[in-house]
């Protein structure tokens, strides 16, 4: 039952509301509360946010979410075209011409599917198109495999993405609202892709908070193309081939429109905030437990999960262990983390992802926190964790091995740069 | 620090692309036989595969491995001891790309410095249209119709060692004409073509050009936008809509003139254009509907005026016109402006009909690559001819 009506029940209607009653209305109006998995949560705010164009093309575990919008244009739920692709190049071809005339637009994809999607995925964000993908992360074939690790959606982060990383339905469903809001303002026109792991989010069920559309209107603006638009009324020519004489422009402009992603990232989220009446927080990164702690963890996505609960058992022992999970990896808050990881002795990042012969053979995620504290004043020792990989449980002894380490490399004992947790060996 | 030698090669796509890199080949290994390290390159930014595009290929040399590194450039030496324009038509300007501009055949030449043509015009012609340098620099013809091929095809008519002969003789300190006949017999196992070098050496004179003479026009330019001012979303405005044509006699609007991209005309990849015979044109419509440059204007009565600002000179409208010598493919040569053909004809029918015949009967033979079997055969026993005779 929605909250609004909640909050009147059992009152005379003839009395009129009190102010913290009005507050309530407002904020609760038309909410609904539904009992759906990540992909429904992505699926629902494609319907909030009208979306005019979908593609789809079937990979486990995204296909779950063309599952849940097919449904909702079949039950006429949502007006907009379904378009099924004969593969993942076309399935985000069309998406991205559709919204170089104006549409507003939704794709995704899984592990190698968004693989092959490459070629489609680096002209995207060159092009400015504000496309919102759903990545169900997926471990990259050989071997084929079901279960999560995060190097498929990581593949594209140098090349104008915004990404990030999502730990529950009701934040899968927000960041699709927020997602579009950041990708379709002017100042940014860069695609975002949401990370959500599979099966742990993809594929559980949760009770999730739907919003009213009347809410999802006020907070979502039209998309706007302005003269990017392809349209007969205003003739231009969108990529052509370009020499030398060009390209560093081109790729400053868009690195610029990433540099101001930052600051639309933020004014959205207060208006988030303002409107829905849900509270995120710092939007890059949340921190648990990190006030009193002496050392942290660092990692993306549903992890978070285990880690929280292996915090909490540590803290009864006395152990002063926080967690800081990551939102946004793309625009990366560099001096911002860099400034709240310099609070500890010592920092873990746990990666879900691999990035052989890296520097310390780290994970991508330990390789790019390291990159930004070089500069930052108070650099505690930072270790790399490489676990979960291909969908295997991150356990709660896991984490607590983990912080071990962490422990011993703040007390000053040398400890390898990287260690994979839960390997049989 | 030793001493530096830059070469450009200046050419046109396509049709000229393997004879540049066989010259800048040679050059390398020519000064190597005399100790002289070197590299030979192409302007990697050219697209050489576009037909006619005028393109540039570069041959370093120094006396040794430090100045070689010092003087590397990845596209583009700022200056050369040699220029040579392997087709006398470039020496009207090369415009590789859009917002490159017109750039002059002697641009980059040093003070003194020589260009060396291809060509059977006389040296006051190809003076009139290289553009005015503010320094002297050298002339040197090798007498020769420019040596057309294609990609798959080479032509072997010594136009190659003709001009390395050349070299020799115009810059000694680059290399010897002893060391560039090792380098041909090297590269291509022919006595023949050492000789033809040779004799290409002993011919070669050189004249000076001085900073008064030459084509007077400042070549068209174009200031690049900075990435703050550049439309986002690599998006680019399209050129607008065209407007009527004015009749320069009677005033009267009509016909369309398609709008141009101002910053690439292209018309320095033409060699050859058509000339049109206005008296004897049906208005079938052919040539303005085959060109795929969309050269042609209509003018208000309904001709058809090749613009010269935008014919590449592709010869597809003397192909395809159904009337006996109404469109007629001339060498360019023949031509010092871009100025209308109809606008001299509604001037006066005499006066163009003149024009007309003149430039028609003065056509010397000129055509892209090979368009019949057995060209090659014919034609490369009459270049060696003209190499012989000179």
């Amino acid at each position: 039952m929605p909250e609004a009506v909640v909050a009147r029940k059992g009152q005379d209607p003839a009395v009129p509301p009190t102010a913290a009653e009005k507050n309530i209305a407002a904020k609760g109006a038309g909410e609904q509360t539904s009992l759906i998995t990540g992909s429904e949560a992505i699926a629902v705010a494609c319907k909030l946010a009208d979306v005019d164009v979908i593609t789809a093309y079937p990979i486990r575990p995204y296909d779950t979410v063309m599952q849940y919008v097919a449904k909702l244009v079949s039950n006429g739920e949502l007006d907009c075209e379904y378009i099924v692709a004969e593969s993942e190049h076309s399935q985000f071809e069309i998406v991205k011409h559709a919204s170089a005339v104006g549409a507003r637009v939704f794709c995704g994809s899984s592990g190698v599917g968004w693989m092959y999607a490459f070629e489609a995925l680096t002209v995207t964000p060159a092009l400015r198109i504000p496309m919102v993908a759903m990545v169900g992360n997926r471990a990259l074939d050989d071997p084929g495999a079901f279960g999560v690790e995060h190097n498929d959606a990581l593949a594209v982060r140098d090349l104008g993405w915004q990404l990030i990383w999502v730990d529950n339905a009701q934040e899968a469903l927000d960041t699709a609202l927020i997602a579009y809001r950041v990708a379709e303002d002017r100042r940014v026109f860069l695609p975002c892709a949401i990370s959500c792991d599979g099966a742990f989010l993809t594929h559980s069920q949760a009770l999730v908070k739907i919003p009213s559309a009347e809410k999802v209107k006020a907070f979502l603006p039209p998309y706007d193309r302005g003269d990017l638009q392809l349209h007969p009324d205003n003739p231009i020519t969108v990529a052509p081939q370009v020499n030398e004489d060009w390209l560093m422009e081109i790729r400053r402009q868009n690195a610029a429109a990433m540099d101001r992603s930052s600051t639309v990232i933020r004014e959205a989220y207060a208006d988030f905030e303002r409107i829905f009446g849900r509270h995120y927080g710092n939007p890059f990164f949340e921190e648990y437990q990190t006030d009193d702690a002496d050392v942290v963890l660092v990692g993306m996505g549903t992890l978070s999960n285990p880690v929280r609960v292996a915090i909490r058992q540590m803290r009864q022992e006395g152990k002063k262990v926080g967690f800081v999970r990551l939102r946004w990896f793309r625009p990366f808050a560099a001096e911002e983390l860099a400034a709240t990881l310099g609070r500890f002795r010592a920092v873990g990042v746990i990666d879900r992802d691999f990035s052989l012969g890296s520097p310390y053979r780290s994970g991508v995620l330990a390789t790019e926190v390291r990159a930004a504290m070089y500069p930052a004043a108070k650099r505690p020792p930072v270790l790399g964790f490489i676990c979960g990989l291909g969908g295997r449980e991150v356990t709660v002894p896991g984490v607590r091995k983990m912080t071990e380490s962490v422990y011993l490399a703040a007390e000053g004992k040398t400890q390898p740069g990287t260690q994979w947790i839960g390997l049989r060996e | 620090m030793g001493r530096l030698f830059a070469v450009e090669i200046v050419y046109r796509g396509i049709f000229q692309k393997t004879l540049a890199k066989n010259i800048g080949r040679a050059i390398v290994l020519a000064a190597h036989h005399e100790g002289k390290p070197g590299i030979t390159f192409g302007r990697y930014g050219d697209s050489p595969e576009r037909n006619g595009i005028p393109a540039k290929n570069f041959a370093i040399v120094a006396t040794d491995d430090v100045t070689l590194e010092e003087g590397m450039a990845k596209y583009e030496p700022k200056e050369v001891d040699v220029t040579i324009s392997v087709d006398d038509t470039l020496c009207k300007g090369v415009e590789s790309w859009a917002w490159y501009g017109l750039q002059p055949i002697n641009r980059l030449l040093k003070p003194g410095g020589a260009l060396i043509v291809t060509s059977r015009e006389s040296p006051e012609t190809i003076i009139g249209m290289a553009h005015q340098k503010e320094h002297p620099y050298r002339l040197a013809i090798v007498k020769g119709t420019p040596s057309f091929s294609g990609l798959w095809v080479y032509k072997d008519d010594h136009s190659d060692v003709r001009i390395l002969g050349a070299i020799a003789k115009v810059l000694p300190e680059l290399f010897t004409l002893a060391s560039v006949q090792q380098a041909i017999r090297d590269e291509w196992n022919s006595e023949l073509k050492a000789t033809s070098a040779q004799r290409s050496y002993e011919r070669t004179t050189t004249i000076t050009v001085q900073p008064a003479q030459g084509n007077p026009e400042k070549p068209f330019e174009f200031q690049m936008p900075k990435w703050t001012e550049m439309r986002e979303g690599i998006a680019i405005p399209s050129i607008p809509r065209g407007h009527a044509m004015r009749d320069p006699t009677t005033g009267e609007m009509g016909g369309y003139q398609p709008a141009r991209n101002p910053t690439f005309k292209k018309f320095t990849t033409r060699t050859m254009r058509p000339v049109v015979d206005f008296d004897t044109c049906i208005k079938c419509t052919l040539c303005w509907l085959q060109c795929p440059d969309s050269c042609f204007d209509v003018t208000p009565e309904g001709l058809y005026d090749a613009n010269m600002e935008a014919c590449c000179g592709c010869g597809v409208c003397e192909a395809v016109c159904p009337v006996a010598n109404c469109v007629t493919m001339v060498n360019e040569a023949q031509f010092t402006d871009n100025a209308s053909q109809w606008e001299m004809w509604r001037k006066s029918k005499e006066t163009y009909q003149g024009w007309l015949q003149s430039k028609i009967a003065n056509r010397p033979e000129r055509s892209h690559g090979f368009r019949y079997r057995g060209q090659y055969e014919e034609q490369v026993p009459e270049m060696l001819e003209i190499a012989q005779q000179n």
